[in-house]
């Protein structure tokens, strides 16, 4: 008896197991890297993309999948200038802008892409129960803020369709940078009896999507993969040379993503401190980007803190060397020296604003430190400066900065530091809680403009975590504002670098800037700033020499 | 033995609730906001988030409409990934993690079996010494290092091969399993490797082995038939909550091998402070510590007469 209820059991789990390695099986075959043949690139991503609504993405890995699959009514070209895109032309002036769209751009049902189609993207963004993030990048539309604060209704927004292929846009002030918004997945059409017909799963799913842009995703399982594939309802689809992006991995550990890449089964591998070493062993080809956003230390400027002493702020950027920082201590390549808060790739009036606007630099003085130390010590009529919190995350660059900043300002200075070591969110909180008196910070851009830059350290900006508070620099930042012509805007932004520096309002460490490692094969990927990066829409394999 | 069990059950009701509100008041204590970010919002799109969520409630008020939604099986969505609802993330990431470590027990138990056999056959010599260096090793290095460690290899030996043998990542097919699987089982087989061999050294010296002994068995016989099958019972004890450490805690390893499991939403929720999914992957694996450690209490006392509930 026993015995055949073992045999029943045994056979039970045999056909059980040989059943689901027989599914398994015949599944899938392991990637490869780039196929010539069928036009496939196989990448990694880093993340399951958040949120892949244009509504409500805030994040790199949405704005990704976003770009390949939606364009918007202006685009980059591969050198970042701006194309037109579902927009074929449109006239700029003080007041607004229309926008004339093509009439052949088709969402992938086949229907067209109308100017009603942005008119209800651009008020649904607004409402207050969509709860969008990214709302406040529609804020030159006339009425934008007041539809986000509820004082209005989205119907009052300053956007008309005048008819199927023409939109009008109000200003609420002048905006000359607003083409470049458009390029922004905030600014994308969505349509309306879709959206609708979604409700709440709106681009949860494959099933709940639909695209105007190159590419459709084909499939997309949750943290696994994605995969697209070209959109032959794409009015530009002559020009895009890649069939299939195919990603079959999702994983944030830079090793995997570089043994993927040594293994040939990913066309694109971003290096960090270890992984590099292993690249220039084995001799591969080392690109280099700069990704567009600014490191640097901010002070904290309430009342109650001693960094809010200008001379304490003038004693530490004194002693601050960012070159022995960028190069010595963190020793990453890619990253590059910063001596402003406006990066170095900004454009200006006639070539780049950091040529046309030099910001200027400090020469390291420990004895002119130390005096100012000494005025701050007296200003603030202590005996002894007492320790200094410094604010930092929780990652291995953040660690090795935190560490040179106690060392170098105890050595210089005899300014004792207190490390204060938070992960993210916390971090976050006592950043906007005031809770220290440097901090280690950074930022990201939103448009391609300086103001991006130049409005963080505005009085009533919420991101201005030291709450720096100056007439003089908020009217530099109204005059940007409120200005149209470029020169009067650039010598706005020239003021504001200036007293940034003067003031020591914070101290510039480096531009982030990443290397990585591409299939030599593949050509064409452009990284970009703003919008998705990295961009397949100009990429193509270069077939192997025989 | 049905009231023991409805016992059980209700202990266990009683233990996830207070994991919920222990988890609860836990996250709600912790400095930061889960809708902070890089950049900061200006306050009328904080406070349409705010409400979004139900964060501009007070305190309690939130605490019982989760616990009112929870009991309706309804964990909300999730702050990260704002179209996807926290059940959803679970039913597509659980299966994952738990196929994962269904080959892992495998593993485990498998090669736990078959070493600690073979350490107690051959007690004191040099295939013990071996396999004691082993469990050593086993047991001390944490389980990304052999991660690291056994792609790194992998990726060697495809390169030296010309081909892949074998995936270095991903999720798709039964060949993505085998490494992420045996390397996560690596601990607890290293583990069932040492309670095996104890336990076959213990019945070596018991009666019925010497019975068998003096019957005229072979030593075979007597090792098959008699020891293995009574030194397997103790095993069945740490099979439980091995079982659910295992499917739960494979987050490291799930990174390495870009294996979309419900580990790595976990850790990653921690992080992002995200609310809802802290608090559903939280009970979820709660209950099912609890449901595990509920079964092998019962199948424990099928195997093992002698700790059967009675009637008292």
């Amino acid at each position: 008896m026993t015995k055949k209820l073992d045999d029943i059991v045994k056979h039970n789990i045999c056909k059980t197991i040989f059943f689901v390695v027989f599914v398994l099986m015949t599944s899938t075959a392991f990637a490869k890297a780039l196929d010539v043949e069928s036009k496939t690139v196989t990448i990694a991503l880093t993340a399951e993309p958040p949120d892949l609504n244009s509504l409500r993405a805030t994040d790199q890995i949405s704005f990704f999948v976003i770009e390949h699959v939606m364009d918007g009514l202006l685009a980059y070209d591969e050198q970042g200038v701006l194309i037109p895109a579902l927009a074929k032309k449109w006239q700029l002036d003080e007041s607004g802008v229309t926008f004339y769209l093509r009439e052949n751009a088709l969402w992938s049902d086949g229907k067209a892409v109308t100017a009603h189609d942005f008119v209800f993207a651009w008020r649904t963004v607004l409402k207050p129960e969509t709860a969008s993030r990214y709302a406040f990048i529609l804020a030159p539309i006339k009425n934008a803020e007041k539809i986000t604060a509820g004082e209005l209704d989205s119907d009052s927004l300053g956007v008309e369709a005048l008819d199927e292929f023409t939109l009008r846009v109000r200003f609420e002030r002048p905006c000359p940078y607003f083409l470049s918004l458009t390029t922004f997945p905030t600014y994308f059409p969505v349509r309306e009896d879709f959206y609708n017909n979604q409700g709440e799963k709106y681009f949860s799913d494959i099933k709940n999507m639909i695209f105007n842009g190159p590419y459709v995703l084909s499939k997309w399982v949750h943290g696994a993969s994605l995969r697209f594939e070209k959109n032959p309802n794409y009015w530009n689809k002559e020009n895009i040379k890649i069939n299939v992006i195919n990603v079959p991995y999702i994983t944030a550990d830079p090793n995997v993503t570089f043994n993927l890449f040594r293994n040939n089964e990913i066309v694109l591998a971003a290096l960090d401190t270890d992984t590099i070493k292993f690249a220039l062993q084995e001799r591969m080809l080392i690109k280099k980007f700069i990704l567009g956003a600014v490191f640097y230390v901010e002070f904290n400027h309430r009342q109650n803190h001693i960094s809010a002493n200008k001379n304490f702020r003038k004693a530490v950027q004194h002693v601050f060397d960012p070159e022995e920082l960028v190069n010595k201590v963190i020793g990453l390549p890619g990253n590059k020296v910063a001596y402003s808060i406006f990066p170095t790739w900004l454009e200006g009036e006639k070539e780049k604003f950091y040529k046309e606007h030099p910001p200027l630099k400090i020469k390291k003085d420990t004895a002119l430190a130390k005096s100012y130390l000494e005025k701050a010590r007296q200003e603030l009529k202590l005996e002894k400066i007492p320790p200094i919190v410094l604010l930092t995350g929780d990652s291995q660059i953040a660690n090795k900065e935190a560490e040179y900043f106690q060392a170098m300002l105890k050595e210089t200075l005899g300014l004792e530091i207190k490390i204060d070591k938070q992960i993210f969110k916390q971090r976050l909180a006592k950043m906007s809680a005031g809770e220290f008196d440097m901090v280690l910070a950074g930022w990201g851009p939103d448009y391609n403009d300086p103001s991006t830059f130049g409005d963080l350290h505005y009085s009533k900006n919420a991101t201005n975590h030291g709450k720096y508070n100056n007439a003089q620099y908020d009217f530099w930042v109204r005059h940007a504002m409120n200005n149209t012509e470029v020169s009067e805007r650039m010598k706005a932004f020239s003021e504001m670098q200036k007293i940034i520096f003067e003031d020591a309002v914070l101290l510039p460490k480096f531009e982030r800037g990443i290397v990585y490692v591409q299939n030599p094969q593949l050509k064409g990927v452009t990284r970009r700033i703003f919008g998705g990066d990295p961009s397949f829409r100009y990429a193509y394999i270069e077939e192997a020499e025989k | 033995m049905l009231n023991y069990i409805f016992k059980r059950l209700l202990y266990g009701l009683i233990t996830v609730w207070f994991i919920a509100s222990a988890t609860f008041v836990a996250m709600h204590s912790v400095p930061g906001n889960p809708l902070a970010n890089d950049k900061a919002m200006n306050p009328e799109i904080r406070k349409n988030l705010e409400a979004k969520y139900g964060l501009d409630k007070p305190l309690h008020q939130q605490y019982f409409i989760y616990l009112g939604n929870m009991l309706q099986g309804d964990f909300g969505i999730s702050f990260t990934q704002q179209n996807r609802s926290v059940n959803s993330i679970i039913k597509e990431h659980f299966p994952v993690s738990a196929l994962l470590g269904i080959f892992a027990i495998f593993f485990a138990t498998a090669g736990g079996i078959a070493f600690g056999a073979l350490a107690a056959l051959y007690k004191n010599r040099w295939p013990d010494y071996v396999l004691v260096v082993f469990v050593v090793l086993c047991i001390s290095i944490p389980g990304f290092v052999f991660a690291a460690m056994f792609q790194l290899l992998l990726v060697k030996l495809n390169q030296y091969l010309g081909y892949s043998i074998l995936p270095i990542a991903g999720w798709g097919s039964v060949w993505h399993l085998l490494v992420p699987s045996l390397i996560l089982g690596l601990g607890t087989m290293a583990y069932l490797t040492r309670l095996m061999r104890s336990s076959l050294l213990e019945i070596e010296k018991s009666a019925y082995i010497k019975t068998a002994q003096a019957k005229g068995l072979t030593k075979r016989q007597i090792f098959f038939k008699h020891q293995l099958r009574n030194a397997v019972l103790p095993l069945v004890t740490v099979l439980g909550p091995a079982i659910a450490a295992i499917t739960t805690g494979g987050f490291v390893v799930e990174l390495v091998f870009a294996i979309p499991g419900l580990g790595r939403y976990f850790v990653e929720a921690v992080h992002q402070m995200d609310y809802t999914l802290i608090m559903g992957t939280t009970v979820f694996y709660g209950t099912f510590l609890v449901l595990m450690v509920l079964l092998v209490d019962i199948l424990y006392g099928f195997v093992d007469p002698r700790i059967r509930v009675v009637k008292s």
